[in-house]
């Protein structure tokens, strides 16, 4: 019987490959955190953590350097093009899964997959040269002319209007993250099973009750699940967002004012750190990023978890 | 004895998008607060019938119903027919149970809520009372605020039978209810459809025959597409006029 459970050289050989495989990823990730952490050692020790997360400074001529703007920066954009991306995807997810007839939902499905497939850089491209123009000359100051006025909100669109900005680059984001939020959604909401939906078609209820009472809570774990696909990719994002954001370290209300976001810097100003303070700064920056993401993912799973266990009970 | 007539099918064909001719002709009459069972082998259209009285083949594209059937005065197939109130009056209950996701009590309230129903008391009074007619009550009056995941499977088929009978239906139907159940929750079930009977008229489609044969007033027999016989249960049971019947119920095929 022993003979039995002993493993054969093949199936050893196996499993350590994969085992390997596994493991690597855990060395990589423990590698980059490394990098990370010994090249910003000299920013760290000139700015601690506290100072360097709550400085607005971003000044290579005196030496001083803060991540607030950048910080600032990243967080609006991501939480602008979230809001604007939201309705659209599960609008999208809605149509295609419960509304388009037979032959519209096929073309809409590869549509979406398609725009999840271009290149970010083209993105940014677009955004430069048609996006920017049509917001700076019609968009922004029509938004200018009519909620620009109330208090508070007018706050949002002070200054001219650019079309290099915070609000062009969230719109930018949130084309972006379109696809992702809509396909997770749209699976989410193909797996409703059919015979719930029947049974409340049964007791008379009309289409829109039913994706409204039946199909949204039914799925909400996995629309959840695309939205924070979409975060991280917001956060994380870059090239789609370096050509219209401008590279401002300031801290500002207005959303049409240039601003910089963490990726948006380190891509800009890796090539101009003339000195060792300035690079360690920018890979001080970076570790901020990766912090940030790793937060962001980690309160997503621990959240989705609880929601997935309070489901199956 | 003349019992009143709830549902009358009269020369009903109805074809699948594919074009399927899956009802040839059927004429069968349903009678008010008795149980019809519909019985046959796997495929015979027993609940491709059952889903035409709450034209539930509307939510596909392309099936096409031809022929009548008559609900009190009005045709079911009308294409003026109203299907949110149709489905009101005749509710139906699935195979598998399918409790929404919400609360026990959203989930009977559901319908009630659909027709308007707003206020408190009343919705509390409905609740419970559809609960107590489906025998489900005493297991759920303290904890009518849990989902309505945690109920085993035979008490959320009970829990999907109070929420048809909350919006006080004339008609259920019901599609193979007990084929998820253990035996205990299907002896509840069959119990219960002799208390309802009283208040609502019964359609059950079953794969069971002692089922149809227990619980069922009238039986039809359905094969390929066609209602061979159509009969008092008892009669189906022990007397069938068709050899096809006598075949199917003695379990010479099937």
């Amino acid at each position: 019987m022993a003979k039995i459970l002993k493993k054969s050289p093949a199936d050893l050989i196996f499993s350590s490959v994969t085992a390997l495989a596994s493991f690597s990823i855990i060395v990589f990730i423990a590698g980059i955190l490394y990098v990370l952490i010994s090249e910003s050692s000299l920013a760290i020790k000139q700015f601690g953590v506290i100072k360097f997360l709550t400085s607005t400074d971003w000044d290579p001529v005196k030496e001083s350097f803060g991540a607030l703007t950048n910080i600032y920066g990243t967080m609006l954009t991501t939480f602008l093009s979230l809001l604007l991306a939201i309705p659209v995807a599960i609008g999208i997810a809605v149509f295609v899964t419960e509304i388009a007839p037979g032959f519209l939902k096929g073309p809409i499905g590869i549509a979406i997959e398609l725009l999840a497939a271009i290149p970010s850089i083209i993105y940014g491209m677009w955004g430069l040269f048609t996006l920017s123009p049509i917001m700076a000359n019609h968009i922004e100051p029509f938004l200018k002319k009519t909620v620009g006025g109330l208090p508070l909100i007018g706050m949002l669109f002070e200054g001219t209007p650019m079309g290099i900005d915070i609000l062009t680059a969230s719109v930018i984001l949130s084309i972006m993250i379109i696809p992702f939020t809509a396909s997770i959604a749209r699976d989410s909401f193909n797996l409703t099973p059919s015979v719930v939906k029947e049974s409340a078609y049964a007791i008379g209820a009309t289409k829109w009750e039913v994706i409204k009472n039946i199909v949204m809570p039914y799925s909400k774990l996995g629309v959840f699940g695309g939205v924070v696909l979409s975060l991280g990719r917001a956060l994380g994002e870059t090239m789609a967002v370096a050509f219209v954001l401008g590279n401002n370290h300031r801290i500002t209300t207005s959303l049409l004012d240039a601003a910089a976001t963490i990726t948006v810097t380190l891509a800009n100003e890796f090539a101009e750190a003339d000195n060792d303070v300035y690079l360690s700064s920018l890979f001080y920056l970076a570790l901020v990023l990766f912090v940030m993401s790793f937060i962001t993912l980690a309160v997503a799973k621990i959240f989705l978890l609880k929601a997935e266990r309070k489901h199956s009970q | 004895m003349l019992e009143q007539i709830e549902l009358r099918v009269k020369g009903l064909n109805f074809y699948y998008a594919g074009g399927i001719h899956a009802l040839k002709q059927i004429n069968l009459p349903v009678r008010s607060k008795q149980v019809t069972a519909l019985i046959g082998p796997s495929g015979c259209g027993k609940t491709t019938l059952l889903r035409c009285f709450n034209r539930m083949h509307d939510l596909y594209p392309g099936n096409r119903y031809e022929g009548e059937i008559h609900f009190v005065k009005d045709d079911i197939l009308s294409p003026d027919m109203d299907l949110i109130s149709l489905r009101s009056r005749i509710g139906m209950v699935f195979q598998k149970p399918t409790p929404f996701p919400m609360s026990i009590f959203d989930n009977i309230a559901y319908g009630l809520k659909l027709k308007g129903v707003s206020k408190r008391p009343e919705l509390s009074e409905k609740v419970e009372r559809a609960l107590k007619n489906a025998a489900l009550w005493d297991e759920v009056k303290d904890k009518l605020n849990a989902s309505a995941y945690d109920l085993s499977g035979g008490q959320q088929q009970r829990l999907v039978i109070a929420r048809a009978l909350a919006v006080n239906p004339e008609v259920l139907l019901f599609d193979e209810p007990t084929s998820a159940l253990d035996p205990i929750s299907t002896a509840k079930i069959e119990e219960l459809t002799e208390t309802l009977k009283k208040e609502v008229t019964i359609v059950i489609v079953t794969h069971n025959m002692q089922q149809a044969a227990r619980i069922s007033d009238w039986t039809g027999f359905l094969m390929l597409g066609e209602l061979i016989e159509y009969d008092r249960t008892d009669k189906i049971f022990t007397a069938p006029s068709e050899k096809l019947t006598e075949d199917y119920v003695t379990g010479r095929f099937g």
